[in-house]
Order: C-alpha cells, then structure tokens, then sequence
C-alpha cells in the first residue's frame, strides 16, 4: 500500500528501488526505524491508558504511509501480532480528525472471549509495533448538520459516538439539540462518564442520560425509548452497540415508518460498489466458475469448493488475499479496479488482491 | 526401469503406507498446532541479520579498490545472497510462514534477489518438483532437462558432454535456474510445446535479469566512483560464490546413491502414504551444524523439506528425529551422509552416466526389481499395522 507521493519524491523512490531490487528501499529503512515503511501500514503504540474497569485508550502513531483524512465515527483496522500470527480487528476512531495531529486514538474494551481485545487492553508495551488498515466506514454524521439529533449507544459502542461529540464540541455551528443515552452496566464500567458530565455541563442543550442498566434495566425500543426520548421519531439517530439492542432500533424505527432516519455501525464492510462479473478460474484448483457482480471472489470460491483462505471478511486482515493472474476484479466497497497489467509493460504479470471484498470485472483468473 | 510400485519396492503392504501416512500427518499436525511466536522470531532474526550482512557487503565495497575490502565485500555480499535465495527465498515462496498472515513475508509477494522471476519457479519447483518429485518425464528436476543423472534416461552422445555442461551449471547456476520453467526440452528437439507461453515467460526472466543485472553490474559500481571495475568484479563473484554454493546444496538433494526415481505408472492411485514414502525414498539428507544447515536453506533436511515443504524450516531438526524413528520403525532408509560425502556421489554418478556405462546401469536396475534390502524380512511393522487398523 502506498500513499500518494509527491512526483520528486516519487522519482527518488523510483531511483532507490533499482539499487534495493527486489526489495523496497523501505525494506532497509525500517532496521533504522520500523515505521520507516510505507509498504504495509504500519504504526507504534505510543501510550496505553487505562479507562473504565476493562478497557483502555491507545494511541498509535502511523508510519509512513500514511495519510488519510478520517470522519469523526469510523474505525480503523488494526494488526497485532498474537504467537507470531498478525490478528486483525477493527476499532473505532474516538478523537475526531487533526487534534492530535496524525496521532491515532481507539478505545478498546476487553471481552471475556475476546483474545485480540484483551491482548491489545493488557499485553501490548508502548513501543510495540503494529499493522494499520486505511479508515473505513459510513457511521459518521452529515454536513450540514441535522437539527435534531439522538445518539443511542451502549457498552463500548460509545467509541464512535465519542469523536462525534468530541468533534461537535468544537465546533461552534454544533447542533444544539443534542441527545445522546449511553447504557452501561453500572458507573464502575461506563466508558468516557466523566468526560460525558464535562460536556453535558459545557453544552447546556444538549441532554445526555447515562442509564446503568443493572439498576435500570436494558432500554427497550419502542417503549422504553419512547419514555426516555419522547421525540426520537424525528431526529436523526446514530446508534452503536451490541446487535440485539441494533436489532431492535432497527425495528422500533420501521415499525414507526422513520426506517431511513437511523444509522447503524455494524463494523461489517459495505459494499456500495458494484462490479461487471465474469468467469472466475482458480488456476491451482482447476476450478471454473461464472459469477456474477456482487458476489465476492471469496464467495465464489467457497461456493465452487475452492479451499479459500479468509480472515475478517470485511477487508482489513490480509488473509484472503491471492495472486491474480489475469483479468481484473473491482474493490466492491469503492468501485476501484485492480487488472493485471499488460505482461509487456510490467515487472511482474500478476498482482495481489483481497478475494473477499472484490468482484469479478470480467474474466480473471485467481491463483488459488 | 525405475521404480513403478513404490510398494512392491520397499516391501511394504498396503496397510503398512497408510499407517506410515497417519504417522507423517501426525507430525504435520504437531508442528502446525505449535506454530508461534518463536517461530516469528526465528525467520525475522534471519531476514534482519541478512540485510544488515548485505548491507555490509555493499558498504565495504566503496573502497573495493583496496583488496581486503573487496574481499570482505564480495564475502558478505555472497553470504547474504545465500541467506536471502535459500533459508529466506526459497522457504518464504514455498509458504512455510504464510500461517504468520504478513504480507510482507509470504509466498504471494516474495521476489527473491536472483534472475528467476519468483513465479515461474514457483511453478517448476513446488508444483512440478515437489508434487512429481524423482518421476521421470514429469519432474524437470531430474538433471535440468540437460544432464543424464540415472541409467533409467537413454544415453545419447551429447551426454559426453556432462562434466562440462555440468560445470557451466555450476557457474552460471542463477541463470540455468532462471530459464528452469521454460520448454528447454522442447527448445532442444526444435519443437516448444507452447510458443506464446515460451515466449512470455522468457520476457519475464529477461525483465527481472536487467533489474538484477542492472543493480549489480551497473548501478552499484557507478555508485562507487572510480572504483567502478573492482565493485563490478566483486559483485560478480558474489554471485559466482551464491551460484557455486546452492548448485553444490542442491545437487545433495536427490542425485547422491540411494535416491531413487519412479515411472509415471507410480503416479496412478497414488495415495498420501505411497506420496510421502516416494519423497523419503527420493531425497537425500546431509550432516551438519546449526549454522550449515542455515547457509543451505536447511536442504540438508531435504527428507523432511520434500515430506513437509510448507512447514517453517527452522523446525525440521526436531522433525528429522521423529522421522528417522519412523524410518527405523519401518525398516526404511533414510539417506543421510556428510555434506563433501554426498556431493561426490552427485558427482561421480554424473560422470559416469556421460558414458552409457551399462555395468552401472546393470546395477541399478539390479536394485530397482530386487527392491529395498531389509535387515530382518519379517520385521515389516505390517501384522502390527493390520492390528492397529482393525481396532
């Protein structure tokens, strides 16, 4: 992965290569300094502070590489090594963009059962360094702003919400109607509490309930909501938590007939682009398949009983990708397309591509 | 003829190979399971300390004129090219780290620093040779399409050219390896198979031999100034002392005595069992320290490599033990000699085989039908297997 690069330095890094052939000048520079690679993103961990009970906000300088500009309320994909083996996951941005400059800042809860969450929570050292995938994701809020606006979330599905609000608070055309209701099992493991009563008390029209469910029992949609956010019905809603209290939203909101009124971050991939289709050939199998444009090369794969390696299945891990011998696929989540180049033209006639977040464009063939 | 029916060969039943199979996939699973972090450690510690040795090696060359330093340079800059073709390369391209899911070490995306386009070998070293591995007319491998390394391939006058042809492999060893996927067969009876391929594919090694070429030869003594002619002659001999080296490692592999070849009627109905026990049969081992057997590749575990070529390399000592058990168990050679030991056997057969020597060819026939000598005939683990596969 490399970022877009002025054409002096470019030309540099073009010239540097003929000497590091087949390797990337990068691959020398990172036995100074690890980040000193653009190949794969890459980041160190500059702090790990722990928050409420069980989780912990890291910060994690990017390497080279990289320069995205994210929106308040998407994620990154994050790669640590767990027994030698790179795990991915993906975590939610919580500062909003350039506050700390190219600092990066996720909050991240341990689950019980999560072995990547809990690692990352209480096994990594400052200094440790990572793998990062590009910001990714359509959670985040419109410009302009909706008039009024309701934030439901619970449990560490704050984080998100958390840069939203973060970036409202320092804007000063902000929305003031403002409601967010954050639901935790109780104060000792609410994330962000204290940071959620400084901002209620800096924004006097904003309301923001924190609801402790052990005490209070869960929110339950319609009826619940309805007692707590009379109004929901007319405000544009970002909702972030556990699926069963998304599930629910998700019908309270088309049972009233405001189904469009709700957002939801589900940390899946969306697919917004779609592709042309084609034969799928899996060279090492000697498998054939037709396919057509929404389903994924992995999908196609699978189906044809091609033993398909996959990991995330959402496009950050790595794990699926495999060499594409010919033809070309289309990046389903936004609409890019990778082709083999002209074998004539190029140093190399194949090219490496994620099986589970492209289509066929055309007839291609896949080593696999 | 070479060998037809593996079985028959070793005197082992049918329940005998798949009891033998169930115990190599029972190392492989082992060895799968416990893959981690040391591991990881193993192959980033090698790649690290190669390209600081390259680095070196470049870094001495800027006062190549002066004789200790291009010696130094020519050393390290060889020594690193080892590393980088045989225990990194050629063990990254066969997958035995794609489990650590680092795109920056797998077999997807690594180019090795020699003239041979990743892909093609790819094609004719882990399909072709480790899937046909000793078959006559399927693996090229057996003598490179140009030397006759067994009596089993007719005599043809040319052969008395071997000691030489032998010789200019042995020099130019990057490039026979770089033209390894083409139809050299097919080139030599003026008949190629596949034009267009032929053609596409030796534009692909011409492009990666300018880039290699291009670094070594010229770019790198430019950088050098005025001392551009001894920074090219000790980058030549880098590669020579790399070509000279892995031709030395890798002709131990499967041409030393007791390596033995198959005829394509092996191949039907092969099972998983008669598959491991023809790479056993097939591939020859060599004694050595730790760091020997790092310089190689580790290929002196060529049993164990053709037996588990996924399986990360820093891990066959410990599978080599477990094998020779099994070996022993089975009453099984298991081909091991030191490193010079071998190499003349490599050696002395092709020189031999340059005449149609029809003693020496007596011989191995004499031992292909006979089959494998046993120490003790009823001790073949069989009635022992026969039990175990009935419970």
């Amino acid at each position: 992965m490399t970022a877009a690069l002025s054409p002096r330095v470019r030309r540099l890094r073009d010239l540097a290569t003929r000497l590091t052939t087949p390797l990337l000048p990068d691959d020398y520079l990172t036995l100074i300094n690890p980040l000193w690679s653009a190949r794969e993103l890459r980041g160190r961990i500059v702090s790990v502070t722990p928050e409420a009970e069980d989780a912990a906000t890291i910060v994690v300088e990017p390497g080279w590489g990289w320069d995205f500009p994210h929106a308040a309320g998407q994620y990154i994909g994050i790669g640590v090594q767990i027994d030698g083996r790179f795990v991915w996951r993906s975590y939610s941005l919580t500062t909003p963009p350039s506050r700390d400059g190219k600092r990066l800042v996720i909050t991240i809860r341990a689950m019980p059962d999560g072995f990547a969450s809990q690692h990352l929570v209480s096994g990594v050292a400052p200094g440790t360094v990572v793998r990062l995938a590009p910001p990714a994701g359509e959670f985040v809020l419109p410009d302009p702003l909706p008039e009024k606006v309701l934030f439901l979330t619970a449990g560490s599905g704050i984080t998100p919400v958390m840069a939203m609000l973060r970036s409202l608070d320092r804007r000063p055309d902000a929305a003031d109607d403002v409601v967010l209701v954050h639901s935790a099992p109780d104060a000792e493991r609410a994330l962000f509490a204290d940071e959620l009563d400084l901002l209620a008390r800096r924004h006097p029209s904003w309301r923001i309930v924190q609801r402790h469910t052990r005490a209070e029992g869960h929110l339950t949609a319609p009826a619940g909501l309805d007692e707590v956010v009379p109004d929901w019905r007319e405000r544009q809603t970002w909702a972030c938590g556990p699926t069963e209290m998304l599930d629910d939203a998700e019908k309270a909101f088309a049972d009233a007939g405001v189904a469009e009124s709700l957002h939801l971050e589900r940390f899946a991939a969306s697919f917004s682009g779609s592709a042309e289709g084609g034969t799928i050939t899996f060279a090492r199998s000697g498998r054939t398949v037709e396919s057509d444009g929404a389903t994924t090369v992995l999908q196609a794969g699978e189906q044809a009983g091609v033993p398909m390696p996959f990991g995330c299945r959402m496009g950050i891990c790595h794990t699926c990708v495999a060499p594409l011998r010919s033809g070309a696929v289309r990046d389903l989540r936004d609409g890019s397309e990778h082709r083999v180049r002209d074998s004539a033209a190029s140093d190399s006639s194949s090219i490496t591509v994620q099986t589970c977040i492209t289509a066929a464009a055309g007839d291609c063939t896949v080593d696999l | 003829m070479a060998i037809s029916d593996i079985k028959e060969f070793a005197h082992l039943t049918e329940a005998d190979v798949e009891a033998l199979g169930e115990e190599f996939d029972a190392i492989r699973r082992d060895v799968e399971a416990s893959r981690g972090a040391a591991d990881e450690e193993y192959i980033r510690g090698i790649i690290k300390t190669q390209r600081r040795i390259e680095i070196a090696g470049r870094a001495a060359l800027f006062g190549s004129v002066v004789p200790p330093l291009w010696m130094a340079g020519a050393a390290l800059l060889g020594v690193a090219k080892i590393l980088e073709n045989m225990e990194i390369g050629h063990n990254v391209m066969h997958g035995q780290w794609d489990w650590m899911n680092d795109p920056e070490i797998h077999s997807a995306t690594w180019e090795w620093d020699n003239v041979c386009p990743a892909e093609q070998w790819k094609h004719s070293h882990n399909y072709l040779h480790h899937t046909y591995t000793n078959v006559l007319g399927k693996d090229k491998d057996v003598g490179y399409e140009i030397l006759r390394v067994t009596s089993d391939q007719k005599w043809h006058p040319v052969n008395l050219g071997q000691p030489v042809f032998n010789t200019l492999l042995m020099l130019l060893f990057q490039h026979g390896v770089a033209i390894h996927d083409l139809d050299i067969e097919g080139l030599l009876r003026r008949d190629i198979q596949d034009p267009e391929e032929f053609k596409a594919k030796l534009e692909q090694v011409g492009r990666k031999m300018r880039k290699q070429m291009g670094k070594d030869y010229i770019l790198f003594p430019l950088l050098t100034g005025p001392f551009f002619l001894t920074t090219l002659t000790a980058n030549m001999t880098a590669n020579l002392i790399r070509n000279v080296w892995s031709y030395a490692i890798i002709f131990c592999g499967h041409f030393p005595d007791g390596a033995e070849v198959f005829t394509e009627e092996q191949l039907e109905n092969e099972t998983q069992g008669e598959w491991y026990l023809r790479q056993l049969l097939g591939s020859a081992n060599f004694t050595g320290n730790r760091l020997m057997h790092v310089m190689s590749g580790s290929l002196g575990y060529q049993i164990e490599h053709h037996l588990f070529p996924d399986l990360p390399s820093n891990r066959y000592p410990e599978i080599a033990e477990r094998v020779k058990e099994i070996c022993a168990k089975y009453d099984l050679p298991y081909n091991i000699g030191p490193f010079p030991k071998q190499f003349w056997k490599s050696i002395r057969t092709i020189w031999r085989l340059a005449l149609p020597n029809k003693k020496f060819a007596a011989e191995q026939a004499a031992h292909e039908s006979e089959g494998l000598r046993r120490e003790n005939a009823s001790s073949t683990p069989s009635a022992e297997a026969d039990v175990r596969v009935a419970a």
